[in-house]
């Protein structure tokens, strides 16, 4: 068994009164593909959000290889090398497809602040020809001079995977990546993580509502619901956890 | 962004230059061929090229500006009193001083971002221009304005026994169209070291910054450095434009770090085109223009522009006409300064790029994943014979392979 990359230890959270998360423990395993799944207003969201420091929890600690997560803020996380993909894409919607991934690539795991003011820096320069490249290896290499603004829902979120790569994270956070795309693209998409998982290996965890992606991809599931753990697992335990098709489906249908 | 080769951008600087050369003969058949204003607008150019670098690539807006442009004002008089008559050691204190106070404004002002920084800049500002008229009078002199005296020290000029009676470079009196030229070399230096900034990775950051603040944090991305070395570097800017009015005219006054000096940069930039190179520099000249030119006419010198109308009809229109002249002139502004917002949001710069045709207009050539798409494919897969959706599934081995989660 591979070792824990990223601990969540005993964590809740409360929204003036709403317990988003209550005692909440997870270990994800270095090079896992790890989902989180759960009917809306489970938590996942939250928990996601408390592990790149965008929530504090209100009790518990995250730590990621080794080191305390909480009270960190976002860039000091994505330095220790988290990665996240928003279901709301975030990207620079004013800067151009192979600019945002230029920018990823500018940024350095130390943090450091550096002042280069005037070298020149365009899309024919080194780091110019490897953003190129790496948008055109995950289908977007047609878009690399429009404004990211203008593009799909689709291929914004395609972009945000693009950019976490180009910072060779150690671990990527997918936040459903395929909602709200037809059944195709879905397809594509988990083609494309699969793909993805072979070449680097990396730690993938993922929040997602559609089985058939979870099911597709997971190495292991955890189910919340109501802010809590209620079953955790390889697929095939999950698939059949009676738990699970309760907080899904309702008891009366069972 | 269309991609601008380095060979685009030394073609610019080029023009650019030669229309500062050639800025007497240019300037002339509008009436604003006269050195005075051309330094003006050389001056104030460089002003607002430093703005931009903040509010035109990370859209922080300060309404401060005027205060380094004050505080280099005042380090160049005090240097053509205590050290030399020349100009560049007045240069050097004037950014140097310019540059620290924008470390210090800028350390606490971009704690916050939008209108809160805004306040913020205005209200320091505000506190050093009233300071300048209260409890700093022994070094600005208050409303008298400091001036370079004959009985000055100046202990440079003394040790080295040189003498001048006005500001100069090398020797060079900065007056009349000298003076002119040697603030349009160092404008012409501006527009260059902006260029490069664009172009560089700091521009870049700087323009990422403006579009999504929150991505540059999950990009692992500390914004606040970056923001506080532009916000000194427009303010450096500030105190070298600053720095050539004292020496095009040696006296320093409080009024130049009036909060009407902050708003009136702000105006030029967004008039000329806030993010463009050279947006910032013809907003100066437009605003610069109609601050001297309009505001000289007065009723005698419409009755002769319009001697051609008949009487009765004259004297109206004279009088309706001189609402938009003399006094009047900040009307003539404030009407253009409208039109441009609401047709031009781009300012002048965005005009000029739509006559030419040059603006990059992304194209999206899918539908993607908008609402329009997927209800048009649920209906497509609704009408699709079954027999279709099975060699579909060849393609696609996960294709039909859904999982449900219930067994």
């Amino acid at each position: 068994m591979n070792p824990t990359l990223l601990h969540i230890d005993n964590v809740h959270k409360t929204f003036a009164g709403l317990h988003a998360l209550s005692d909440v423990n997870l270990d994800i395993r270095e090079g896992e593909t790890h989902a989180i799944i759960g009917p809306n207003g489970a938590g996942k969201s939250t928990l996601l959000n408390v592990c790149v420091g965008v929530i504090a929890p209100t009790k518990g600690k995250v730590l990621f290889d080794g080191q305390q997560l909480t009270g960190r803020r976002p860039f000091e996380i994505n330095q220790l090398g988290v990665a996240r993909v928003f279901q709301t894409p975030e990207i620079f919607g004013d800067l151009t497809v192979i600019e945002n991934v230029m920018m990823a690539m500018l940024s350095h795991r130390d943090g450091a602040f550096r002042l280069r003011l005037l070298s020149r820096f365009d899309e024919r320069g080194q780091v110019g020809r490897r953003a190129a490249k790496a948008l055109a290896d995950l289908g977007l290499g047609d878009h690399l001079h429009h404004l990211a603004g203008a593009l799909s829902r689709g291929d914004k979120r395609r972009l945000e995977l693009v950019m976490s790569l180009a910072q060779d994270p150690k671990m990527l956070l997918l936040d459903e990546p395929t909602a709200g795309m037809a059944r195709a693209d879905t397809n594509t998409t988990i083609d494309i993580l699969r793909d993805i998982k072979r070449k680097t290996g990396i730690t993938i965890v993922i929040i997602e509502h559609d089985m058939h992606v979870v099911f597709s991809l997971a190495d292991r599931i955890t189910v919340l619901a109501g802010g809590r753990v209620i079953a955790q697992g390889v697929p095939e335990e999950i698939k059949g956890n009676p738990k699970v098709i309760e907080a899904y489906l309702g008891e009366e249908q069972v | 962004m269309k991609h601008i080769s380095k060979t685009a951008d030394f073609i610019l600087l080029g023009c650019f230059a030669l229309a500062v050369a050639l800025g007497p003969f240019i300037f002339a058949p509008i009436g604003a061929g006269y050195p005075d204003l051309l330094q003006k607008f050389a001056i104030y150019g460089i002003f607002a090229i430093g703005f931009n670098i903040l509010f035109g690539l990370t859209g922080y807006l300060s309404f401060g500006h005027a205060a380094f442009l004050g505080v280099g004002s005042y380090a160049a008089v005090w240097s053509f009193k205590l050290v030399s008559m020349e100009l560049l050691p007045a240069i050097g204190l004037s950014v140097l001083l310019a540059g620290l106070l924008a470390l210090a404004i800028g350390f606490v002002s971009l704690r916050r971002s939008g209108i809160y920084f805004s306040i913020l800049t205005l209200a320091f500002a505000q506190m050093c221009y009233n300071m300048a008229y209260s409890v700093l009078t022994p070094i600005t002199n208050g409303e008298t304005g400091l001036r370079v005296l004959r009985t000055d020290p100046r202990y440079l000029d003394s040790a080295l026994g040189y003498s001048a009676k006005m500001p100069t470079l090398f020797g060079l009196e900065i007056t009349g169209w000298t003076g002119y030229y040697i603030c349009g070399v160092v404008l012409i230096a501006a527009f260059g070291l902006s260029n490069a900034i664009f172009r560089s990775p700091f521009g870049m950051t700087l323009r990422a910054i403006k579009s999504n603040q929150n991505r540059m944090g999950y990009t692992g991305f500390n914004s606040r450095p970056y923001l506080l070395s532009a916000f000194v570097m427009s303010g450096m800017f500030a105190g070298l434009a600053g720095a050539l009015l004292a020496a095009t005219d040696p006296l320093a006054g409080a009024e130049r770090m009036q909060w009407t000096a902050s708003g009136e940069v702000v105006l030029m930039t967004i008039l000329g085109g806030a993010g463009t190179l050279l947006g910032p520099v013809i907003g100066t000249g437009i605003i610069k223009y109609f601050e001297n030119i309009f505001s000289a006419y007065n009723e005698t010198m419409l009755s002769a522009m319009f001697s051609f109308v008949p009487d009765g009809v004259r004297e109206p229109l004279v009088k309706f006409m001189s609402l938009f002249v003399g006094d009047g002139w900040q009307l003539t502004l404030g009407l253009i300064f409208m039109a441009v917002v609401i047709f031009l949001p781009g300012g002048v710069m965005e005009g000029v790029m739509r006559l030419f045709r040059v603006k990059h207009t992304p194209r999206v050539r899918s539908l993607g994943d908008s609402p329009q798409r997927d209800m048009l494919g649920e209906s497509i897969i609704e009408e699709m014979p079954s027999d279709y959706d099975s060699s579909g599934a060849h393609k696609h081995p996960a294709k039909n392979n859904v999982t449900p989660v219930a067994p």
